[in-house]
């Protein structure tokens, strides 16, 4: 079974929709224990960085995470959920959970498009493609012109280069899945990321949480 | 770098879809959610609900729809029409929409798009502007005028200082109708488009008077759109979705062109 944890943090429904769609059991929790007993976990999130710890730690669940890592269970962070395993973010400087090495940075403004030199919108909303570095279990079988759904304003850094699975570009290049051991997550949303987000959801559905780095 | 979007806008009564011509003599074209499923398999980027139920009392059909599209489709998509509270917005959203939008609400009480910024993230909330051209005057600067009622209604609001001060608001995008060119056919209101997209920071959708792909095109590129509304050209079977996505590809706008 997979828990989603549900820190009041967005609509954790099209998560447990688009799983339900692929035939994998899973369920909404803000209990800890309910999250260690899990087989393994999604964190979703929307909204800003400073809510969803004190939201998170009032619930006990960024213990939970740290022990559901630390145990190996194959973890799926997604947008917010894929900025807030990392050290710390420029949002208001909020310290994070500290799964991963990094940092949480916010797009700089004013923010130019590499090519014609247009000035580009943040958030950073709407269909971009992904430029895979390196291969992962979880990104099987995703095309080259995939594309998926994006709305973000800080993106995830982790320190090491080694733990970015793929970039995205929007005035810079920045990573859009990132990854370490048994944890990994998409600054995108899969579950509104039509079949080839679905592929990436299904794809976790069925990973033991090994890969080689 | 972000693909312009193409957005189907499905008007809905009474949990049927329908096709506005300039806002008289609709007709039902059919069932919303089967719509919807149809546009996503085709490679729509997202979907645009209005809900123009005349009665209050007949709403919950509405999120029964949207309840239903939720499970079928794997994209963003946004609602709008008769949404004045955060109560009906959270309504609309547990349902399962990504975004609801405010238009005539938000007119009435710019506060209903901080607040709604505040509760579910400004990533949920759409302005949706249905715009006038007018003689320009020291109150109505741009020459563009907030109307309501389908246009029968003048509000006195310059357009582009309602869309900045909505920005400034929280609003994170805009759906921008010209009530001008809406159901004519005969192309996007561009320099409208391009007024208001160039001078707030959040993504603008244009809608209103396409066509034919041209149209489409001459909005994402000359118009500065970051996405498209198309209704009739689609509806009616005059282009698939990939087709008007082929013809801007050709045409170097990015789109997403692979979607199964």
């Amino acid at each position: 079974m997979i828990a989603i944890i549900d820190y009041r943090a967005g609509n954790l429904k099209s998560v447990e929709r688009s799983l339900k769609k692929l035939g994998c059991s899973c369920f909404v929790t803000q209990d800890p224990h309910e999250i260690l007993n899990a087989s393994k976990v999604i964190f979703p999130g929307v909204g800003a960085a400073g809510k969803a710890m004190l939201d998170l730690r009032h619930l006990g669940l960024d213990r939970a995470l740290s022990e559901a890592f630390a145990a190996g269970k194959p973890i799926l962070g997604i947008c917010l959920g894929a900025q807030i395993i990392l050290e710390k973010s420029e949002e208001n400087a909020t310290p994070c959970l500290g799964l991963m090495k990094g940092m949480v940075r916010a797009f700089s403004t004013p923010l130019v498009a590499t090519a014609g030199g247009e000035r580009l919108k943040i958030p950073h909303m709407g269909w971009n493609g992904i430029r895979l570095l390196r291969q992962h279990p979880v990104m099987e079988g995703v095309k080259r012109t995939d594309e998926f759904y994006f709305v973000h304003s800080y993106y995830p850094m982790p320190a090491s280069e080694g733990q970015v699975i793929a970039l995205s570009e929007h005035g810079i290049e920045f990573p859009s899945v990132i990854g370490c051991r048994n944890l990994v997550a998409t600054q995108f949303h899969p579950e509104k990321s039509g079949h080839a987000g679905l592929r990436v959801l299904k794809n976790f559905c069925t990973w033991n949480g090994q890969h080689v780095e | 770098m972000l693909s312009k979007r193409i957005i189907p806008c499905l008007d809905v009564r009474d949990g049927k879809t329908t096709k506005g011509i300039k806002f008289k003599e609709n007709l039902d074209i059919g069932d919303p959610v089967e719509m919807a499923r149809f546009y996503y398999e085709q490679g729509a980027d997202e979907i645009v609900f209005y809900d123009i139920t005349a009665s209050s009392d007949r709403r919950d059909i509405m999120i029964d729809v949207v309840r239903r599209v939720a499970e079928e489709i794997f994209i963003p998509f946004s609602v709008g029409g008769g949404l004045r509270t955060l109560e009906d917005m959270r309504r609309v959203l547990l349902a399962g929409a990504e975004k609801v939008s405010v238009n005539t609400a938000a007119i009435q009480n710019p506060e209903i798009i901080a607040e709604g910024a505040r509760a579910f993230g400004s990533q949920c909330i759409v302005l949706g502007m249905d715009v006038k051209k007018v003689a320009s005057s020291p109150g109505i600067p741009s020459g563009y005028e907030m109307v309501i009622h389908g246009g029968r209604t003048h509000t006195g609001l310059d357009a582009l200082s309602w869309a900045r001060r909505a920005e400034a608001l929280g609003a994170g995008e805009i759906c921008l109708n010209s009530i001008d060119a809406d159901g004519t056919q005969q192309g996007y209101e561009l320099t409208l488009t391009r007024l208001i997209s160039e001078n707030v920071g959040i993504p603008v959708i244009a809608s209103g008077g396409a066509g034919n792909v041209d149209h489409v095109y001459e909005v994402l590129t000359a118009g500065k759109a970051d996405a498209a509304l198309v209704a009739s050209i689609v509806h009616y079977g005059t282009y698939t979705i990939r087709q008007i996505k082929e013809v801007l590809h050709q045409g170097g706008v990015k789109v997403r062109r692979t979607w199964i």
